[in-house]
């Protein structure tokens, strides 16, 4: 064999090592979208299975086998499997499920079988009776996600470029409420906000309920139970998923790019706006997203916070999954919120994407 | 020559830390002037000040004869490249280069033409769509060089501008800043640690050390008559031998060697009186080593202890006999050629190369071999 024809051998050695590890990847994980999503059922599940630890062993061999250079091919393969399998298992899988339930119908609400009967009327029954739900959701992750940008950047400059010494200590105060569950955080909050509590006897004190009233934020003298309650305690609970990427991005940007905009002439609020802020965009971006796509899914804070015509769409859901046993048209609400988030991310990213930042 | 940057008694402190003692120098138009010395001798700071990024803490500086002190920087007409670049990294080549000329609120088909044409200047005009990131380390120096010189400042101030390039493309990029600042005759304010880049591209140098400058001059005054024993070390590369006046008349002195030898030194400027504590500077060029003993003074013995080939020339290390070792720069094809280590050699030298400094050197001998020196003078 001579030395020109090695780099083809093994590029051949290569491309065939990329086939066998893609097609065991895809094999494994459609047997466990098979076995998780009830494609089969009876003595085909144990072929199913089998077919399975068949490809995973089959693989394993193979690289036992191969040699170095094919140990270092299919490894690549072989890290993706664990997470590519658990997805299968646990997000694939049950999409397919949700999906399927979301277009079948039940004899009676009591009936525990679901006839797959291509029932686009589940999603009618989602848009006609949930309509205001899912635009109530959307507003409110929406306001919120834009008051931890009011609040988190601000925040997360000053640690960034002020922090000096207290820094992580800073920082650290931002994560110390992760300690406490969620749930009892955003409880919390309908404690402080409560009738009796301590924010309305002050506002009281100080007269100011007409004010906050005028503002819409308060409602017949409560903050508990109305809508801001609702906003703020998800502008709480993201706070920090909007404050620590934008903090991450600050503090990449190099205090000389400022220096530098001073010398040519930039005030320093004009160095922010030129260059500061275009160079944070990438933390925004990221925190919005970290911050929309749960707050629009978001159930907890109004069901603590909020009153019944506070419902936002995961309330829906929960109450039509849980309490109404409507697994039909719950699934469709599901997946069209799911789609409906997916468009406005992808929209958004369009809109903003910051690839082309350096 | 007309005075552009004026420092009158500038000082900086930082609590207790002196930064820079008070100052007194002037620039003029279209000079290109360096400020040499080891980290922490205050150029920076000083060049900071000159900026608008410290303010002096006694003293004023002048721009244009206009007291700037407490003027800040995007109102000074004094452009900065920074020792990184500093370069924007989310804005083409174009745009960094119009950023001053777009604060200045100038119209935008002026900005198109300015910038245009100093990336003609630079050389850059095809790389104008590009971002920072797709250009190598020379290209992101002259963008930094075309981003300052765009706005057509007073003065350019450059921060240690080549450091981060390689020995061959600093080299180039030296001649290539002087070629720049002769088109565009604007003073150039160079900081450096370098002092071959300081020698070979500077109109003047300012030598710094310890928040003090030592002294001011031309590169020649400056090579071959030092103010001091910091500067004859700092500036090339030189043999400084402790010793004691012993007689003199008029420039002719007779210096003891510490080692016992005598020699004769010619030396113009400063008067020694006998029995002073001084240093005898010998540049390595100037010495050549002979065969045999000459003893008329301008000469001294030693063994060769080590030779390095180096293409046009031989370094020479000599050990005399009390054990200091000096360095000896000679033609390869000199007549010592044959000579080997452990050799013994004669050293000599024209009776004007010798030159006197006040006070003892802290260790005799080479600036050149002792390491740990270099080190604490980087």
């Amino acid at each position: 064999m001579s030395l020109v024809e090695a780099p083809a051998q093994r590029s051949r050695l290569g491309s065939s090592a990329d086939r066998v590890g893609l097609a065991a990847l895809l094999i494994a994980t459609a047997c466990l979208v098979a076995i998780g999503g009830k494609w089969v059922s009876g003595p085909l599940t144990s072929v199913v299975v089998l077919v399975l630890l068949a490809v995973i062993v089959g693989v394993i061999v193979l690289a036992w086998r191969g040699g170095t250079e094919a140990r270092r091919l299919l490894a690549p393969y072989g890290l993706l499997k664990p997470g590519m399998l658990w997805l299968g298992l646990f997000f694939l899988a049950p999409l397919w499920s949700l999906l399927r339930i979301s277009l079948s119908t039940k004899e009676s609400r009591f009936d525990i079988n679901y006839n797959f009967s291509w029932a686009f009327e589940n999603y009618q029954t989602a848009f006609t009776e949930f309509g205001g739900q899912f635009s109530r959701a959307f507003l409110y992750a929406g306001i919120a996600t834009v008051l931890t940008i009011l609040i988190g950047y601000p925040l997360a400059y000053v640690i960034a470029f002020r922090g000096g010494k207290y820094k992580n200590v800073l920082l650290g105060l931002v994560v110390v409420p992760f300690f406490t569950s969620y749930l009892i955080r955003t409880i919390a909050w309908s404690t402080i906000l409560s009738d009796e509590g301590v924010v309305v006897s002050f506002v009281k004190g100080l007269g100011l309920v007409p004010v906050l009233e005028a503002l819409q934020i308060m409602d017949n003298g409560r903050l508990l139970n109305t809508p801001a309650a609702v906003i703020g305690g998800l502008t709480y609970n993201f706070l920090p998923f909007m404050l620590l990427p934008i903090y991450v991005s600050l503090e990449k940007i190099d205090i000389g790019l400022v220096n530098a905009a001073n010398d040519l002439y930039s005030t320093n609020s004009a160095a922010f706006r030129k260059v500061v802020f275009p160079l944070s965009m990438p933390g925004v971006f990221a925190g919005t997203l970290l911050t929309f796509i749960p707050a629009a899914g978001d159930f907890v804070n109004a069901q603590f916070l909020g009153n019944p015509n506070t419902t936002m769409i995961g309330n829906s859901i929960q109450d039509q999954f849980l309490r109404q046993n409507n697994y039909p048209v719950a699934s469709a609400m599901a997946a069209v919120l799911m789609v409906s988030i997916a468009a406005l991310v992808l929209l958004y990213t369009r809109l903003f994407g910051t690839e082309d930042l350096a | 020559m007309q005075e552009v940057i004026k420092l009158e008694g500038v000082s900086k402190r930082y609590g207790d830390f002196v930064a820079l003692h008070e100052t007194s120098f002037s620039i003029g138009h279209g000079e290109f002037f360096a400020m040499l010395g080891p980290s922490g001798c205050g150029k920076t700071t000083t060049l900071k000040m000159i900026a608008g990024f410290e303010q002096p803490t006694t003293g004023k500086v002048l721009l244009d004869g206009a007291d700037v002190s407490d003027v800040p920087p995007y109102r000074r007409n004094v452009n900065t490249v920074f020792q990184q670049y500093a370069l924007f990294p989310h804005m083409s080549v174009f745009d960094n280069v119009a950023f001053g000329p777009r604060s200045k609120k100038k119209d935008e088909s002026q900005v198109r033409k300015d910038v245009m044409e100093m990336l003609e200047i630079v050389r850059l005009a095809d790389f104008a769509q590009r971002k920072p990131s797709q250009l190598s380390g020379g290209q992101q120096q002259r963008v930094a060089l075309a981003r300052a010189l765009v706005n057509y400042p007073s003065a350019l101030l450059l921060d240690e501008p080549l450091a981060a390039l390689d020995l061959k493309l600093r080299e180039a990029m030296q001649i290539e800043l002087k070629r720049i600042q002769r088109e565009v005759e604007i003073s150039f304010i160079f900081v450096t640690h370098d002092q071959h880049e300081a020698l070979t591209m500077s109109d003047r140098i300012a030598v710094m050390s310890a928040g003090h400058v030592e002294q001011i001059g031309t590169p020649e005054e400056i090579y071959r008559n030092p103010s001091s024993l910091f500067v004859a070390g700092f500036i090339g590369s030189a043999n400084l031998l402790a010793g004691t006046v012993e007689s003199s008349s008029g420039t002719e002195y007779v210096v003891a060697l510490k080692s016992g030898a005598k020699v004769k030194v010619q030396h113009h400027g400063s008067t020694f009186s006998t029995g002073e504590k001084v240093s005898l500077m010998l540049r390595p060029e100037a010495l050549n080593p002979v065969a045999g003993s000459r003893g008329d003074g301008l000469s001294l013995g030693g063994t060769l202890t080590d030779r390095v080939y180096e293409g046009a020339t031989d370094r020479l290390v000599v050990r005399l006999t009390d054990g200091t070792e000096v360095v000896c720069l000679t033609d390869s094809d000199a007549h010592v050629a044959h000579k080997v280590v452990g050799d013994s050699v004669t050293i000599n030298w024209q009776p004007q190369a010798g030159y006197l400094l006040a006070g003892w050197p802290e260790v005799s001998g080479s600036t050149t071999t002792n390491v740990d020196q270099i080190e604490a003078a980087l």
